[in-house]
């Protein structure tokens, strides 16, 4: 029982960070592309200042929930996936303080640099966690003492690197939704223009992908959610062609949220199942924690990541208004004199 | 090196790295939240330069702890699986409580206080400085719970069938002696370094600026210097009940502090100390009596020694070295003692220089620059010591730092993840450094922004 619940809140953090962090990540993305001056790559940072954070802290709270809840499924997917996850963490440190220093200094030379780290620091996060998840679901080598036993190569096999592409892609049309609701003028536009064409090669990508792993084995729920999955994409492009802004966001969030949702469907209820012996499988029983365990972390989740949801929410409530290149201040001598974000 | 020295060596390096940038964010969080409520309550402009002055060198230093705090959270299972493994069951649950409750909370309401200036009442952006000050001390309490866990278990019990320990006692772990000692010992440390640095910058502002902006930096040096004696003082009281709970829980770790052999009753303290490699002590100068009153509050004190303890441990655990490396426990252990008491001694120094709006000489910006150092030094031998003088174990007396490596990670993998961190944090200190020392030489912002009725209002936008 427990066992299960704490598979759903698993779930429930990565489909928030992929969710929330996949706009953060698209937007780094499309920085270089859709932000063709200074001042529009600063607007573009600023649509996501106040957020990114807070947004980032869902990987950490799932990482930590998976120690404590199943630590043997932490323990062999991160020792056994140590390079990728070696890069995504390189990506996330120069990304973080890219935001964080970009204006620090008055300087296009240095702002160009760091415009540089948030691009490669959001595309490599976003090509891994994608190939990662494919891996995970797929099966990976384990040994009986749950230890993985390939290295980074054996996850770059075609199944793990479509994963990567549809992760990418993804993110990128979820950015570009996030980007035509939250800025005015000419990004507004660009956003509104690439969101179609981003988001038709993610339906392919995605829909080879959720038909691969269907294909591998037929998970009848898992395969619900991925037709509404697909829906939802169909329907945030045919919400950005009629200019419905908040819907397309809508649809790519969901899209998203339902499609990590498939993937743990998927799993379930194995956490991480081996190539190698199917008796070697981790599932949510032998990669566990204790009953008594899992009740103290329930009732800390159960009181906590509800008024985190509500804090949250009121954070993006407050930041709702959109944000203009114009409204960019020039350079000055000291830059945090009057600025509007 | 083998993988198992490799993986030491990157903990050592990433976590001291990473708690360069921990003490100056609680401290300075609370300091900067300080100046805002003063400008909230006199109105006075002083308060707000000061606010956005630290307010813009506190976020400079937290984007550092930040990003190196991702690497912590991930590195346990990158690292050290089979210690994950054994522990997972225990030290997961503060971890993850952590994040829940305090690294929501500090990302969030940072956010919300950078970009809010202009876009929420006064009293509420003066509560998102709070809520992060106190969000910073929710995360330090967690983890040193965490691990304070590994220095004394308590409220588990060992499933032998299972290979690990699993918790018993939620209540014991977050109420362990350890970390109730411990947490005043590390905030009282953190307050110091934060102290310091508002305090060094104000002298050297004083004095190489001198009669630019004197009224906020007087107040500033007369605030950090107090922060230092405060947290100094916190520091000194819980440090005096952690001996002698050392003394009695972790007997092996005080004898490696002083390289006191054999168990002895008034045992002394020695201030400097040379060994030659085999341990053998070729010249000390020692204070008589010190460690038994350190470790027992008595002169007379018996306070066990290293070959003792060695054959009880051997009896109880089977054949093995159970002592640390000796000339790092004992020199740790003395230049966190030294650095930190030269910072409280310059903090008191400086505060009789100013005495009635005297303005220390230009002797003194040697010293103002090198007091932000002193704390530091003295947080990154404390916990150097500390780690150093649990070893060998990982978890005490239950197991090993050699049991506790990832058995499926090569030493080039860690060699790399190594090298590349090691770069990379090591250029990031230079920008860090570089931005600080741009920030420092700044003039103070206007104080024309910042309320909610300006229609210029400040920001420290991206």
């Amino acid at each position: 029982m427990l066992h299960n619940v704490w598979f759903l809140l698993i779930a429930f953090f990565w489909i928030g960070y992929f969710v929330l962090e996949g706009f953060d990540f698209g937007l780094g993305i499309l920085l270089p592309f859709l932000g063709r001056t200074d001042k529009e790559r600063r607007a573009l940072i600023n649509a996501i200042g106040p957020i990114w954070d807070g947004n980032e802290v869902w990987v950490l709270v799932a990482g930590g929930a998976t120690f404590a809840a199943f630590p043997n499924w932490y323990a062999t997917l991160f020792s056994g996936f140590y390079l990728a996850l070696f890069l995504i963490l390189v990506a996330l440190i120069l990304r973080g303080v890219a935001f964080e220093y970009h204006s620090k200094r008055d300087s296009l030379r240095w702002r160009q640099g760091w415009d540089w780290a948030i691009f490669f620091g959001s595309a490599v996060p976003a090509v891994l966690w994608g190939v990662a998840f494919a891996n995970i679901v797929a099966g990976v080598p384990i040994d009986k003492n749950m230890n993985y036993t390939g290295d980074l190569f054996t996850l770059l096999n075609p199944f793990g690197l479509l994963g990567g592409l549809v992760t990418l892609t993804l993110f990128v049309t979820h950015g570009a939704a996030y980007i035509s609701l939250k800025t005015e003028g000419v990004l507004r536009e660009r956003a509104n223009k690439t969101l179609l064409g981003v988001g038709l090669v993610a339906a392919v990508a995605a829909v080879v992908f959720l038909f691969w792993t269907q294909l591998n084995s037929m998970v009848a729920g898992s395969a619900v959610v991925s037709v509404v999955a697909a829906l939802a994409l169909v329907g945030a492009l045919v919400a950005n062609r009629l200019r419905r802004e908040g819907w397309a966001f809508i649809g790519t969030a969901l899209t998203i949220g339902l499609a990590v949702a498939a993937l743990f469907l998927h799993l379930y209820p194995n956490v991480m199942p081996s190539s190698t012996s199917a008796a070697y499988n981790l599932t949510i029983t032998n990669a566990s924690s204790t009953d008594y365990t899992l009740t103290v972390m329930t009732v800390v989740a159960v009181i906590f990541a509800p008024l985190v949801l509500l804090y949250q929410g009121w954070s993006y409530w407050v930041f709702r208004k959109r944000v203009s290149a114009d409204r960019i201040p020039d350079d000055s001598e000291y830059a945090t004199s009057p600025a509007s974000h | 090196m083998n993988a198992l020295d490799l993986a030491r060596w990157q903990f050592g390096i990433t976590t001291v790295y990473h708690f360069l940038f921990v003490p100056l964010s609680i401290s300075m969080a609370f300091i900067v939240a300080g100046f805002q409520a003063a400008w909230f309550r006199t109105g006075d402009e002083k308060y707000l330069k000061l606010t956005r002055f630290y307010g813009e060198l506190f976020l400079i230093t937290f984007a550092m702890g930040v990003v190196t705090g991702i690497v912590q959270e991930f590195q346990f299972g990158m690292n050290w699986s089979n210690y994950s493994r054994f522990v997972g069951d225990i030290f997961g649950a503060p971890l993850a409580i952590e994040g829940l409750l305090a690294f929501f909370l500090e990302s969030t309401f940072l956010g919300l206080w950078i970009f809010g200036w202009d876009k929420l009442p006064r009293w509420v952006h003066l509560a998102c400085i709070w809520i992060v000050a106190v969000g910073t001390l929710l995360s330090a309490y967690f983890i040193l719970a965490a691990n304070a866990w590994m220095q004394q278990p308590v409220g588990y019990t060992f499933n032998a069938t299972a290979q690990r320990a699993e918790l018993t006692d939620i209540g014991a772990v977050l109420t362990n002696p350890t970390v109730l000692l411990g947490f005043p010992h590390v905030i009282g440390g953190a307050f110091m370094t934060g102290g310091a640095f508002v305090l060094g910058i104000a002298v050297w502002r004083l004095v190489r600026r001198a009669g630019v902006d004197s009224a906020p930096f007087r107040t500033a040096a007369r605030v950090g210097a107090t922060v230092l004696l405060v947290g100094g003082l916190f520091v000194v009281i819980s440090g005096d009940q952690l001996g002698q709970h050392i003394a009695t829980e972790q007997p092996m770790k005080l004898a490696a502090a002083e390289g006191l052999q054999t168990t002895e009753k008034s045992a002394p303290f020695s201030v400097i100390g040379l060994w030659d490699l085999s341990g053998k002590e070729i010249f000390s100068v020692k204070i008589p009596d010190l460690l038994s009153i350190l470790a027992t509050h008595d002169p007379n004190g018996q306070v066990q020694g290293i070959d003792n303890l060695q054959s009880q441990y051997q009896a109880q655990y089977g054949p093995g070295n159970y002592s640390p490396i000796v000339p790092v426990t004992f020199w740790s252990f003395r230049f966190m003692i030294g650095a930190g008491s030269l910072a409280a001694l310059a903090a008191m120094w400086f505060l009789w220089r100013m005495r009635r709006g005297r303005v220390p000489g230009r002797g003194a910006v040697a010293i103002a620059l090198v007091l932000p150092f002193l704390p530091l030094a003295a947080n990154s031998f404390a916990w150097i010591f500390t780690e150093m003088g649990r070893q060998p174990w990982i978890v005490y007396g239950l197991q090993l730092t050699s049991s506790g490596v990832s058995p499926n990670v090569s030493s080039l993998e860690v060699a790399i993840t190594m090298v590349v961190f090691t770069l990379l944090y090591g250029g990031l200190a230079v920008v860090e450094v570089g931005l600080l020392a741009k920030r420092i030489r700044a003039p103070l912002p206007a104080a024309d922004a910042g309320g909610a009725d300006s229609d210029q209002p400040a920001a420290f936008a991206y």
